[in-house]
């Protein structure tokens, strides 16, 4: 890590450096753009992956902290640049030329704090109407109900979005900018359908049955979680992440529990560390189950369904008897976790094991081999490697494009560099990539639970943690993996009870939003395909 | 008169007294015999084959797939056939949050359901916000915006809760009247002309 920053303040040397283990390098606003060029095409360095861009506004003034990722090197810096100009108008150079996923991220940004980014060729909110007065995540929010009522009104549309550009005098102009040609012919696709996997919008441009172009349209289940994590105190935040990727409802718990605990210097036992371990690589069977199953489903293969949630329910049994819930466990708790495991734990993880390899044996005889389900699944939806990184697509869609994305071997943390599995990889990048590439990580996660299940240390399940728990000012970041991608936590503390900041960078909004960039050229049936394939789970999405 | 279905024992239920009153309420008008049973006639149709709309916005939507799946198989009651279009739907089991952008289209999904039409708020997120009432940008509950029915409580409820929530709605279309008496259809005129859709004029 010295290492990183030692070559970071060469080539900078207008910068400050801050922080051990992810260097925060501050960055002023007019160079900030160079710098991220450099940074991702600086042979020694190639920052090639965004992994996030957290809005921050610290009261005095606003501003970004972009995380990027090298994928050669694995390394993760990031860069904090404040805004520049008035409150009411702060600005930032985009960024979205040199990564893709910017815009999006930008736009987030924009909807949440109200910077613009120049340059930026889609400036809309992301989440909120257009009429929403006020960005919501700035400290001096009015939340009163009366300015956004709940209004059974349809929302105001517009075909415009707006392109920010600073002119020769120094001024910012705005130019508004079509979203679809004026002679396109626009088909709406959701929210309410059955195919876009919960309330996702698709706006789509086609010439007869070739899509041209989608605008994707979220916020239909924007929950403004990060806001109330800003109300509640540490502990209480935690339930929120059983319900933004209800499927990785363990591993989210985990990721946040284990940023709090190295917050806050708590050493947690080993038993709960194989526990939260085993729980996560349940999920994640579970999870890819039920996608196999969905993901059928679109394509007409209702049975698969009925086979798969077989699978699914009874990991649930075994998450129900330990943790009393079946989709909200809320079970990973500061300290380690919340109650011990269930008696028969051990045999129920065994019989699981048991009957998996014929389960899957069982769906590829039914589904992958299928002449039909080859033909829709292979080659269509093709992403590359770059775009993929590009996109910041991580998780099993990332990895069926050849990119080796997996945080538990990338970011190891907890036990995962003990334990012995393969991340797989496939090259194809293709649709019937992105659905292999699950099933093998099926596999996978059971040869992990395999190596546990009999390992599993006596002691405490929790250690002791003060009631009111507080953490020392600073700033934590932190990325794990989920069962559909990288999940980045990044935590800003000012030494009190309350998160002052908490961004959830999740995995399903780069994939609901590479959507358009994937279907371009394909045919309309194959939107279906593509986007069960991608998996994103819309609250996510929106948060 | 002892009102059940789908062969639960009368005692089982838990809210007797309920319906209980809503059917003298009913009665109060007093009916002939012919219409009466022609409402018998009806209604055991009816409440035999009631077909959700897929609308799931969350996460009590995955509770709701597994209720469609082997293991707690609502087909066992006439209730499998998930309809994606609201035309073609008795019931709407809101299964998920509500927020600001989702509730305009929500209520025209409503609108849009053929009569007689019902609907299941199922779980906290739809009774009155759930975990996410103090946020900004959700519904603090649906009652306001549609009639409900039947309330689900749970985060997410159990499938088991849903199946008894579903038996409810369909217990109470047993005892309704669409003949005479006083109609469901009525109160549902009521509310909607108290709850009308903003800027939009008739
Ligand atoms: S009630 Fe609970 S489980 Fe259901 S949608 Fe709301 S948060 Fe999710």
């Amino acid at each position: 890590m010295a290492n990183i920053t030692e070559k970071l303040s060469k080539l900078f040397p207008q910068a400050t450096i801050e922080g051990e283990n992810t260097p925060v390098m501050t960055v002023p606003a007019a160079q900030w753009h160079d710098v991220a060029r450099t940074l991702r095409d600086n042979v020694e360095l190639k920052f090639d992956y965004l992994v996030t861009i957290v809005g921050m506004d610290w009261t005095e003034n606003l501003g970004c902290i972009y995380y990027l990722m090298s994928t050669d090197a694995d390394i993760i810096i990031g860069v904090k640049v404040l805004a520049e100009g008035e409150r009411s108008m702060p600005v930032l150079p985009s960024v979205a030329d040199l990564w893709n996923v910017a815009v999006t991220y930008e736009r987030e940004v924009y909807d949440f704090f109200g910077i613009v980014f120049l340059n930026n060729p889609d400036m809309r909110r992301l989440f909120l109407n257009i009429d929403w007065k006020g960005f919501p995540l700035r400290k001096d929010y009015d939340e009163d109900p009366a300015l956004n009522p709940v209004s059974t009104e349809s929302e105001r549309q517009t075909d415009f979005t707006d392109v920010y550009t600073r002119s020769d005098d120094g001024k910012i102009v705005k130019t508004p900018r079509r979203i679809f040609e004026k002679e396109e012919f626009v088909v709406n696709i959701g929210p309410q359908h059955p195919a876009t996997h919960g309330v996702l919008r698709f706006r789509t441009a086609v010439d007869g049955e070739t899509i041209k172009k989608i605008d994707v349209y979220c916020g239909y289940i924007h929950r403004g979680i990060e806001k109330l994590c800003e109300t509640l105190t540490y502990p209480q935040t935690l339930h929120f992440m059983d319900r933004m990727d209800y499927f990785s409802a363990q591993n989210y718990h985990h990721a946040l529990c284990m940023l709090y605990e190295k917050a806050a210097g708590i050493e947690i036992s080993r038993r709960a560390q194989v526990i939260r371990v085993m729980m996560d690589e349940l999920s994640r069977i579970a999870s890819h189950c039920l996608f196999i199953g969905t993901y059928c489903m679109d394509l007409g293969a209702t049975t698969m369904l009925f086979y798969t949630l077989r699978v699914r329910e009874q990991i649930l049994d075994i998450m129900e008897k330990t943790c009393g819930a079946r989709m909200t466990f809320n079970y990973d708790c500061i300290g380690g976790v919340m109650q011990d495991l269930a008696p028969d734990f051990q045999d129920d993880v065994k019989a699981l094991l048991k009957v998996l390899p014929a389960n899957l044996k069982e769906y590829n005889d039914i589904f992958t081999g299928n002449v039909i389900a080859r033909n829709r699944l292979e080659g269509v939806g093709h992403l590359t490697r770059e775009d993929a990184i590009s996109y910041g697509i991580t998780g099993p869609s990332g990895r069926a494009s050849g990119w080796a994305c997996d945080m538990r071997k990338l970011q190891p943390y907890s036990i995962y560099p003990e334990l012995d599995f393969e991340e797989v990889v496939m090259t194809e990048g293709d649709s019937m990539a992105r659905f292999k590439c699950r099933m093998k990580e099926i596999e996978e996660s059971a040869k992990i639970l395999e190596q546990l299940v009999d390992n599993i240390p006596d002691g405490e399940y929790c250690v002791k943690v003060p009631k009111m728990l507080k953490l020392p000012a600073g700033s934590w970041f932190q990325v794990t993996e989920g069962c559909r991608g990288a999940f980045g936590i990044y935590l800003e503390s000012d030494g009190s009870t309350k998160p002052y900041r908490l961004k959830l960078a999740t995995p399903c909004l780069p994939q609901a939003c590479v959507v358009d960039h994937i279907t371009r050229g394909q045919k309309i049936a194959d939107l279906i395909t593509i986007g069960g394939s991608l998996d994103y789970i819309v609250p996510d999405i929106d948060r | 008169m002892e009102v059940t279905t789908k062969s639960m024992p009368y005692e089982a239920w838990k809210d007797n007294e309920y319906i209980e009153k809503l059917v003298k309420e009913l009665q109060e008008s007093g009916t002939n015999v012919v219409v009466g049973s022609l409402d018998k006639l009806i209604n055991w149709g009816r409440s035999n084959s009631i077909w959700p709309l897929t609308f799931a916005t969350s996460c009590c939507g995955i509770e709701f797939v597994s209720l469609g799946a082997a293991r707690f198989d609502m087909a066992r009651f006439g209730w499998e056939v998930a309809r994606s279009s609201p035309r073609q739907a008795d019931f709407m089991m809101v299964a998920g949050t509500i927020v600001h952008r989702m509730v305009p289209v929500f209520r025209r999904l409503y609108d849009q359901l053929a009569e007689p039409k019902y609907v299941i708020a199922c779980g906290s997120c739809a009774i009155s916000g759930g975990p996410f009432r103090k946020s900004y940008h959700v519904a603090k509950g649906i009652e306001d915006i549609v009639p409900v029915d039947v309330f689900v409580p749970g985060c997410p409820p159990r499938p088991e809760a849903m199946i008894y929530g579903i038996m409810q709605l369909s217990r109470k279309i047993k005892v309704e009247k669409f003949f005479g008496g006083v109609n469901r259809q009525e109160k549902q005129k009521e509310f909607l002309a108290a709850h009308p859709i903003e800027g939009v004029e008739d």
